[in-house]
């Protein structure tokens, strides 16, 4: 490290105001990991309440000991497998339950609150992340065309007549189609490429858009419109285990991908040129950055249908609690983003008798609270 | 600290293919040469920087450090040899001074890794020398163009380059800030930089610089000393309008330059 001292000036740079003592003084936002870790006590809270609300009741004690006998009976199952010693211990909470509540609580309940939380958490990171790639804070995670491709899939697969399989193994591979076009068009240009890659999202966007219109439309009224427009809507009604086990992986593995490469987040928001003087290969790094954001979108909207605002929203809500630096803020968007669908799908399937779609909710919800974050936030972006 | 030496020859750089921006061009920097490039608005000044640090690559001649040329480094070692400072900017996102500066460690850290302790200490270390530390937790985006001028200083020193690129370090400075920002720059080339930077003010070549280049019609006019190059002559080819080049004695005892306006 080079010291410099400028001896004698008199600007307004002098620091004899400024005693450097303590090392506590220059921690940054003291409280974000105490934040995330409240965040991450949110999300658990969120999920036992997630399995015990719904129309077949069950007290939220009983829920939490349904879980832990199941899992620790899971364990001595694995163990007993391998070694092949049963220990008693792991049987030890008796069954005071009915197996209605087990299969309510394992095979209904917990699946689909798992996959609404890979989803929500899917949706926020890949928001979190295209905002700081295009460095805009307005940008979604459907930017790129990744939801607009996905309804053409399951649209056309709908239209074929095929299985709940068929039509998100479709919506998967026409979501990532349309961002392959989106690149493909950004490639024409070579300059700024950060505005040419969300130009040419919208122009595939926009093109997707209209081929969903003219599916509708050749679509018989009775029976095949309704499945669209529903899917389009979003739903986890039909999230089993066996739906979306193929995409945990997907998601897992490109969360990971983007927690660990987060830093790097904070320097490629500062412009292509400066990431580059510092250092950072940033047109590879902006690959993986997309291609993962694209895969989380892609498998949460194969889960769950097209749900909006949850990109948009999270990534804020979390920069303001724990600042906008990724290390911490990609960490909450994680968190909060799993809690806010959970908490809304939630709503959707106990709030009425027939189930809301989980989009109309996440928009009705997600308006007024952006609208609430610009008011707020406003002195940050100007 | 070893020599770190910056070689251009024959630099030759085109946007479209067509048009080229500067040709041929060719000087060197020395450990503790502080060279500054005049010339007018869109000569290039700043493109000749950018492809300095291999923003843009040449179209023809190269550039080396070390002997070794900038396109056979990866990003990050380049980046340890070559910090940048550009002109400033405001973000997107409102990053404190602190998180700013860490930025300026990349290089030096591993591509899964986020800043450690030390990098930190390194941080601090260099909002101490440019004497900002009291504002390490502010936000850098509703910093003034002084104090972020004088913050990416300090990022660029956490990233501990042999070579400094500066483009118009005092562009958007007020006259404190300006001259603070000269001796700093002295007392870095002092330190055993190289710098090279833009500027706007032939004036402040008096005060700075070992070295002048001055950039006209895609090649330098002239290029040596400033006490050589920076002359009434040249400044007013090269500006299209008289520039006075006075010595003052006494208290000041330097030239100045300055211009000449008749009605």
């Amino acid at each position: 490290m080079k010291r410099v001292e400028i001896v004698g000036q008199e600007n307004a740079h002098n620091s004899n105001d400024v005693t450097l003592s303590s090392k506590a003084k220059y921690r940054l936002y003291p409280g974000k990991a105490s934040i995330n870790f409240i965040l991450f006590l949110l999300l658990i809270g969120v999920l036992i309440t997630a399995l015990f609300m719904g129309r077949y009741p069950i007290d939220p004690v009983t829920v939490v000991v349904i879980v832990v006998a199941g899992i620790l009976e899971w364990i001595g199952d694995k163990i007993a497998i391998i070694t092949g010693v049963k220990i008693a211990f792991f049987w030890s909470i008796p069954h005071t339950w009915s197996t209605v509540m087990d299969t309510v609580v394992w095979d209904v309940r917990l699946p689909r609150a798992i996959a609404v939380i890979l989803a929500g958490s899917g949706l926020a990171v890949s928001g979190a992340t295209y905002q700081g790639v295009f460095r805009n804070p307005l940008v979604s995670e459907s930017i790129l065309g990744v939801s607009a491709g996905a309804g053409v899939g399951a649209a056309l697969a709908i239209l074929m007549d095929q299985g709940t399989d068929v039509i998100q193994f479709s919506a998967f591979a026409f979501g990532l189609l349309a961002v392959g076009m989106t690149f493909a068009i950004s490639r024409v240009y070579r300059s700024n490429p950060t505005l040419v890659f969300v130009l040419a999202g919208i122009i595939v966007g926009g093109l997707f858009s209209a081929i969903i219109s003219l599916l509708k439309f050749v679509a018989d009224p009775y029976s095949k419109l309704p499945d669209i427009v529903f899917w389009l809507m979003g739903s986890f009604a039909k999230a089993s285990t066996a739906n979306f086990i193929q995409v945990i992986p997907i998601i897992l593995i490109a969360t990971l991908v983007i927690v660990l490469l987060r830093w790097h987040l904070n320097i490629i928001s500062m412009g292509d040129e400066e990431a580059r003087s510092l250092g950072m290969d940033t047109k590879r790094f902006r690959l993986v950055f997309i291609v993962c954001s694209t895969l989380l979108t892609a498998a949460a909207v194969c889960i769950g249908g097209v749900i909006g605002w949850v990109g948009l929203i999270i990534p804020h809500i979390s920069r303001m609690l724990v600042g906008p630096d990724h290390k911490d803020m990609i960490i909450a968007s994680i968190l909060l983003g799993g809690s806010y669908l959970l908490a809304v799908d939630t709503v959707c399937r106990t709030l009425m008798s027939v189930e809301i779609p989980i989009s109309i909710v996440t928009s009705i919800l997600g308006a007024p609270i952006f609208l609430y974050l610009l008011y707020i936030t406003k002195k940050a972006w100007s | 600290m070893m020599c770190a030496r910056l070689e251009v020859q024959n630099a030759t750089f085109s946007y479209d293919g067509k048009r080229n921006i500067f040709e041929d061009i060719s000087f060197s920097v020395d450990s503790g040469d502080v060279f500054c490039i005049l010339g007018p608005n869109g000569t290039g000044k700043s493109t000749l920087l950018r492809c300095l640090c291999n923003l843009y690559p040449l179209n023809a001649g190269n550039i080396y450090i070390d002997g070794k040329d900038i396109s056979s480094y990866s990003p990050k070692k380049l980046a340890k040899k070559i910090g940048f400072i550009p002109q400033i900017h405001t973000p997107t996102f409102p990053y404190s001074v602190l998180q700013v500066v860490m930025m300026g460690r990349t290089p030096h850290l591993n591509m899964f890794a986020s800043p450690s302790h030390r990098d930190r200490e390194i941080a601090l270390e260099a909002l101490k020398t440019v004497n900002i530390e009291h504002i390490w937790d502010k936000p850098y985006t509703e910093l003034s163009g002084g104090q972020m001028q004088l913050v990416l200083m300090a990022r660029v020193l956490a990233q501990e380059p042999e070579i400094l690129l500066l483009d118009e370090p005092t562009s958007h400075l007020d006259v404190g800030n300006q001259i603070y920002t000269i001796k700093m720059i002295r007392k870095l080339s002092q330190e055993g930089l190289a710098l090279v930077m833009t500027s706007h003010f032939p004036d402040h070549t008096f005060l700075s610089s070992s070295k002048v280049g001055i950039m006209k019609d895609r090649k330098f006019l002239a290029m040596g000393p400033a006490e050589v190059v920076v002359t009434e002559e040249n400044l007013q080819e090269a500006y299209g309008v008289p520039i006075k080049i006075v010595r003052i004695d006494g208290e000041i005892k330097r030239k100045i330059a300055v211009p000449v306006i008749s009605d």
